[in-house]
């Protein structure tokens, strides 16, 4: 049965390679239920194999398929432990939805079934990653999700904005990449393999201290920006730029968690290297904060839930950073639903009122949307962390978690608390932004609620948005105990116990309530201005790009410049035009001689062959 | 007084300068090709005398070789003359110098 492993990633492998070609002949809607029809067969087959390892029945499995790079020692092999049925589970429950969801939103898009194509050569993509057995695999489907969500960032290209993002995204991602690929370079070098098994297993008498933190240093650029964290988030707002369940499926619930599975999986060796889990954690928690900020000051309302997601990332970052991989892994799921949820809403919303992003043109929508409106309570609630719903209990998990760390930590949790509470102020103006208040819609907009297509999506991410929770508790950690056979050898932080745990949530609650109190006076009146300093610097996302601008890419591009011009333009074209240059004027100066002259030519035969026999008479080498 | 092979080779070096000196100065190119007969002529006799002198049968059959790639070759070089004057109406090979560098 686990032998069909790779069936996984072959199903939609084929849909995207029939969508790619095929897709205009099979068009509209059929394209998109092929799309869903595989992932959802993706879906049931990983809940099969899911199985066994629930009842516990199950070990974690090896699926050797072949003998890829013999040199090196590579396979490609699969692996299929509760981390990653947690993983595909995840990617192939959301992605379905959102496939279900595009079939209505892509609705008469002139390129329905390329979009599809695309769509599914991400969940292969993504499957690739996750169920990886070695360190090589993972680094095809890290690239390969790379690729297709440049493609999808940058599917409605004739904007120039989109193909701007879609390039940015790459580029930025690239980066990212280097430290990956560097990370991985250096496990070679220390290990000589790049198997999970191997690896793990041997890491700690293997590795030094230094070595285990350059590897996890390397391994955490690659995660800083695959994950979008401070310094390579710039991507990730300006990717807002693709259709709306790009955004939902790839820049919130999925790809850019790829990050956090790499650190967990890679967990043995992050616990080698503390000094890289304080860069982690600070990195984690200050890009929480930070990214919370300019989330504030949006007026857009996907950049809004962009910002939130790299805030959100943030968490999950800092729990990976206290060595709490399952509370960070926990809060990676319920983060998928609530914000794939809050991203389909805000899509269906922007559809009703004909593309309109801006939330001050919204406004007055909960009785012309009430299922849209309704679903969004849910997640509003649940990215808020208002108890009992998920957001609740895995943002709590992550604090405490983060507070139980002690001395340096507990810093970084009133930084966790505080981006809390302005994640509750944010949602909050969202919502009231876009569903309360009086109608400011654009002229012309006659919005109405979104098809069942869409609406049906949209009720099942808020029953798990809002039940998610209850998988891992403090009263019952089903997803700590399911996910322990993945992190043997890993000693890991264990939130505050007792009464403690009991204080940290409610101080993270209070800080939610607080946090939507003060939208709720600031906005449910009246719309304010928001024209002052603070509003237009988040606006401009404080100016960041700007300094990217000047600090790094001017720089690359005169770079560029010097070697398109001058190196290149220069030096190696002067030497390849110069070798063609000296051999065409040699032949000009000799081309004088062939006069076209029978008789001349005769003439020079005679005289040479003349000239020949009287250099062989004088020589006395003949006779 | 005997004729030995030396009087040949002696009349063949004559008629092949006659030739030679036939190729280069005249332009048409009929009388080209006669000019070459004759070269080639000139070295049959050669070839022959050689092969009497030393009694060796090899002079004859290289002579008879020359007979038959002579043949071919003007057959081959008269066609070419006879298109080239079809289109230019000359035989003056000074005129046909358009491949000229």
């Amino acid at each position: 049965m686990i032998d069909y492993l790779w069936l996984l990633i072959v199903l939609p492998l084929l849909g995207a390679a029939t969508l790619i070609v095929f897709g205009k002949r099979i068009g509209e809607p059929w394209a998109g239920w092929l799309a869903s029809a595989l992932v959802g067969a993706a879906f049931l087959l990983a809940a099969g194999f899911t199985v066994p390892l629930l009842t516990g029945d199950g070990q974690p499995e090896t699926v050797e398929l072949f003998s890829w790079i013999p040199v090196l020692g590579v396979d490609a092999s699969l692996l299929w432990d509760p981390l990653a049925a947690f993983m595909t589970l995840i990617v192939t429950g959301v992605g379905l939805l959102i496939h279900v969801y595009a079939v209505g939103y892509m609705h008469r898009d002139e390129r329905f079934g390329r979009f599809f194509g695309y769509l599914n050569l991400f969940i292969a993509s993504m499957l690739t990653l996750v169920l990886a057995s070695n360190f090589a695999v993972m680094f095809v489907g890290w690239e390969l999700v790379g690729l297709s969500s440049y493609l999808l960032i940058s599917f409605w290209f004739v904007r120039p904005a989109a193909a701007a993002a879609g390039k940015k995204a790459f580029i930025v991602n690239r980066i990212g990449d280097w430290g990956f690929l560097v990370g991985l370079m250096l496990i070679f070098a220390a290990f000589g393999t790049f198997s999970f098994g191997a690896i793990f297993e041997t890491a700690p008498d293997v590795l030094s201290t230094a070595m285990a933190t350059a590897i996890t240093l390397a391994l955490f650029i690659g995660a800083v920006g695959k994950s979008a964290q401070i310094p390579l988030y710039v991507w990730l707002p300006d990717a807002m730029e693709g259709p709306t369940p790009v955004s939902a499926l790839i820049h919130a619930a999925t790809m850019v968690t790829a990050g956090i599975y790499m650190m967990a999986r890679s967990a043995v060796l992050f616990e080698l290297a503390p000094a890289t889990l304080v860069v982690v954690a600070t990195v984690g928690a200050v890009t929480a904060l930070y990214a919370a900020t300019l989330a504030m000051g949006q007026r857009d309302i996907k950049r809004v839930l962009a910002y939130s997601t790299i805030s959100q990332l943030g968490y999950m970052v800092l729990a990976v950073g206290v060595t709490a991989f399952t509370a960070g892994l926990f809060h990676l799921m319920t983060h998928a639903f609530f914000k794939a949820l809050l991203f389909l809403g805000a899509g269906a919303v922007i559809h009703a009122l004909g593309g309109e992003q801006d939330m001050r043109k919204m406004g007055g929508l909960r009785k012309v949307m009430p299922i849209t409106f309704w679903t969004m309570v849910v997640g509003w609630l649940a990215i808020s962390g208002v108890a009992p719903l998920s957001g609740f209990w895995s943002k709590d998990e992550v604090l405490a978690a983060a507070f139980a760390h002690g001395t340096y930590y507990v810093v970084l949790w009133a930084m966790g608390v505080v981006a809390a509470l302005l994640t509750a102020f944010y949602m909050t103006r969202l919502m009231i932004l876009t569903f309360g208040g009086e109608e400011r819609w654009p002229d012309g907009a006659d919005p109405h609620e979104a098809p069942k297509v869409v609406t049906v999506p949209l009720v099942v991410l808020a029953v798990f948005a809002g039940l998610a929770g209850v998988i891992n508790t403090p009263f019952r950690e089903s997803l700590e105990h399911f996910l322990e056979p993945s992190f043997e050898g890993v000693t890991q932080q264990s939130p505050a116990e007792g009464p403690t745990v009991v204080v940290l949530a409610l101080v993270a609650l209070i800080a939610a309530l607080v946090g939507i109190f003060i939208a709720w006076g600031r906005y449910s009146k009246k719309v304010p201005e928001e024209r002052g300093g603070y509003w237009k610097a988040a606006r401009n996302g404080y100016g960041v790009d700007d300094w990217y601008g000047r600090l790094v890419v001017a720089p690359g591009k005169a770079m560029a410049t010097w070697a398109g011009e001058t190196l290149d333009g220069r030096i190696v074209d002067g030497l390849v035009n110069g070798v063609g240059g000296s051999v065409k004027s040699l032949g000009n100066s000799l081309s004088g001689s062939q006069s076209g002259w029978v008789r001349w030519y005769g003439a020079v035969m005679a005289a040479s062959t003349l000239g020949v026999l009287l250099w062989l008479l004088l020589s006395g080498g003949l006779f | 007084m005997m004729l030995t092979p030396g009087w040949y080779m002696a009349l063949a070096a004559v008629l092949f300068s006659i030739g030679g000196a036939g190729v280069l100065v005249r332009r048409n190119a009929l009388v080209m090709f006669m000019s070459i007969e004759l070269m080639l002529n000139s070295v049959n006799l050669t070839f022959v005398a050689a092969g009497t002198g030393l009694g060796l049968i090899e002079g004859q059959v290289a002579a008879l070789f020359v007979i038959v790639v002579a043949a071919a070759e003007v057959t081959i070089g008269l066609a070419i003359l006879v298109a080239v004057f079809r289109g230019r109406a000359t035989a003056n090979v000074d005129e046909l110098s358009s491949l000229g560098g």
